[in-house]
């Protein structure tokens, strides 16, 4: 924009007048000092950061509901100073594992050499594949849903729809619902490329809403009825189901520590598994380990 | 005294000055130290031109997203610049002074409205008309077309039509004198005596489609494939970025500010030429 409006007084006066100016060398030397002096005085407000609060980080499926947990507990505990971080499940993990912060959150279950790992299921996730309320297809096989997202399955009539393209959406690579999807569908096919690729669960609702011949899959809590959510090998995707294990598109939300938490951490933790933090979760759409055995 | 005075304001305003040059010399460093090692690592001709841009098994390859962004701002540019050209016309030779008045402004106007609107237009009335009326996903590149079509109207007309105002009233009169008609004088006259400041405008108006992100985002479906069609979704350098930094990390957040890198360089060759067409007379 500058270099556009830069051209346009150019070419309005059609000679270029470049005034150029030469400063002395004292003036230069100044100048780079204040300049260093201003960056360097930027640099560490930046670095100033409150160590006595609680550091949360990783999973940013599990962040908002983190906020929200950490908002109401500083209500209820004023001098409570928690700071949410996101960066991913692998992050979290790695941040509690070295412990650059005191919880790590993660929407996976962990890995054989992470389970050392002192961990707390807080809530458990379900995840819906969805398809345009017009669309006749009521069910699939999670064998299907696998071969339509790695392109094997293009048309909906190989699944029992009418002769249509399949549009696939996916979520965009690194977020948590997608990394879910890939490790509870997929196994080792991967995603076409040529799928649709949305930012955020409410967008792939939006478009599976508008494209009669959309596929996506989001947050079961995020689920409404301008789409629907397939039945998976004739199990309806619901809260019950998913509760008594039928149901098997679920992930757990964790959160991880280095040894077990003490001090201000365990109060938060304590906070967070109590049946009013809990109540919290379920408000927001998830589901509470207290609801059921789960797997 | 009066001497010092000088000196001062001198210095104060090359100050201003130098900060804002400064900005511009820290995010260009700051973008090449961050993504030089990911080029580095995964050589600079696999990550240009790499097929596959799958972060999470560890490939980066932005070719299918360098194609992306050639063929939006093409079709952007095709739709675009002869309407672009034509209003500037109308504006600079045709329209009568009432009318411009009301006109320019206008155009202006679609200069101020954010691109999330722009974006959000194209969600709710471009997408679903195409997905109806044409097929596909409605999410397309020429969805994305549309959008930086209407978006790069402002600079290209507002450039192109001040480069036709500052020609000298010589030339017209001369070409009037010779009894050419209207048509012919812009067409055989004015138009190639202005070509360079048109020519400028059409690539700065590119260099806005190119950089373009949030608009894009929402209309383009962001699918890292090669296009086959207009109809198919694509994904620009632009919006590789936007989509994929919220959760990027290491390696993945590296190759990100590379693709900043390649983005940075095709838009500082785009400036460079229109200042390079522009200045030679």
């Amino acid at each position: 924009m500058i270099s556009g409006l830069m051209l346009l007084f150019n070419v309005k006066n059609m000679r270029f007048a470049i005034v150029v100016c030469r400063p002395d060398r004292r003036i230069c030397s100044a100048v780079s000092v204040l300049i260093l002096l201003l960056t360097v005085s930027l640099l560490s407000a930046c670095s100033g950061i409150n160590e006595a609060g609680i550091i949360v980080a990783g999973s940013t499926s599990v962040q908002p509901y983190a906020e929200i947990l950490a908002e109401e507990y500083m209500i209820l505990h004023p001098e409570a100073v928690i700071d949410i971080q996101g960066g991913g499940s692998s992050a979290g993990i790695m941040a509690a594992q070295t412990g650059t912060s005191d919880l790590g959150m993660s929407s996976r279950i962990l890995k054989d050499d992470e389970k050392s790992l002192w961990y707390v299921e807080i809530a458990r996730d379900g995840l819906a594949v969805i398809v345009n309320p017009d669309n006749p297809i009521q069910n699939l096989t999670l064998a299907q849903i696998s071969e339509i997202y790695s392109a094997g399955i293009s048309d909906w009539s190989q699944v029992g729809g009418t002769k249509a393209k399949i549009h696939t959406i996916t979520r965009e690579d690194g977020s948590g619902t997608r990394d879910a999807f890939v490790n509870l569908v997929m196994g080792d096919a991967n995603i076409t490329p040529r799928s649709i690729v949305q930012d955020s669960n409410g967008a792939v609702r939006q478009l599976v809403a508008d494209d009669p011949n959309a596929i996506g899959f989001i947050s079961l809590g995020l689920v409404d009825d301008t789409v629907k959510a397939l039945q998976l090998d004739g199990v309806a995707a619901t809260r019950e189901n998913v509760i008594d294990g039928s149901y098997n598109l679920s992930r757990p939300f964790l959160f991880i520590a280095q040894s077990e938490p003490t001090g201000q951490t365990k109060l938060f933790l304590d906070f967070v598994l109590s049946p009013e933090g809990q109540q919290i979760l379920m408000n927001e759409g998830l589901i509470s380990p207290l609801e059921g055995a789960g797997t | 005294m009066k001497i010092n005075k000088e000196k001062i304001s001198g210095i104060v305003f090359l100050l201003i000055a130098l900060s804002a040059l400064s900005v511009l010399a820290l995010i260009t460093i700051f973008i090449f130290i961050k993504g030089v090692p990911i080029i580095n690592k995964v050589g600079f001709f696999n990550f240009v031109f790499g097929m596959v841009w799958d972060p999470s098994h560890g490939a980066y390859g932005i070719f299918p997203m360098i194609i992306g962004s050639v063929s939006v701002t093409l079709g952007a540019a095709i739709l675009g610049v002869p309407v672009a050209i034509c209003c500037s016309i109308f504006l600079s030779e045709f329209a009568p002074a009432a009318l411009s008045n009301i006109v320019r402004p206008a155009i202006q106007l679609l200069a101020a409205i954010p691109s999330v609107v722009y974006g959000f237009w194209g969600l709710l009335f471009v997408v679903p008309a195409i997905r109806i009326y044409l097929g596909g996903p409605g999410l397309s590149i020429l969805a994305g077309s549309i959008i930086l079509a209407i978006m790069i109207l402002p600079t290209i007309i507002s450039i192109a039509e001040v480069s036709l105002l500052s020609l000298p009233r010589q030339y017209k009169e001369g070409a009037y004198a010779l009894g050419l008609t209207q048509w012919q004088t812009i067409r055989s006259v004015l138009l190639p005596a202005a070509k360079s400041g048109i020519v400028a405008a059409i690539i700065l108006g590119i260099g806005r489609a190119i950089g373009e992100t949030m608009a894009v985002i929402m209309v383009l479906g962001n699918a890292v494939a090669i296009p086959q069609s207009v109809l198919d979704p694509a994904r620009t350098l632009t919006t590789n970025i936007g989509i994929e930094m919220g959760y990027a990390s290491g390696e993945h957040q590296q190759a990100l500010f590379a693709t900043g890198i390649v983005l940075l360089v095709i838009v500082m060759i785009l400036n460079a030429f229109a200042q390079y067409v522009t200045r030679r007379k």
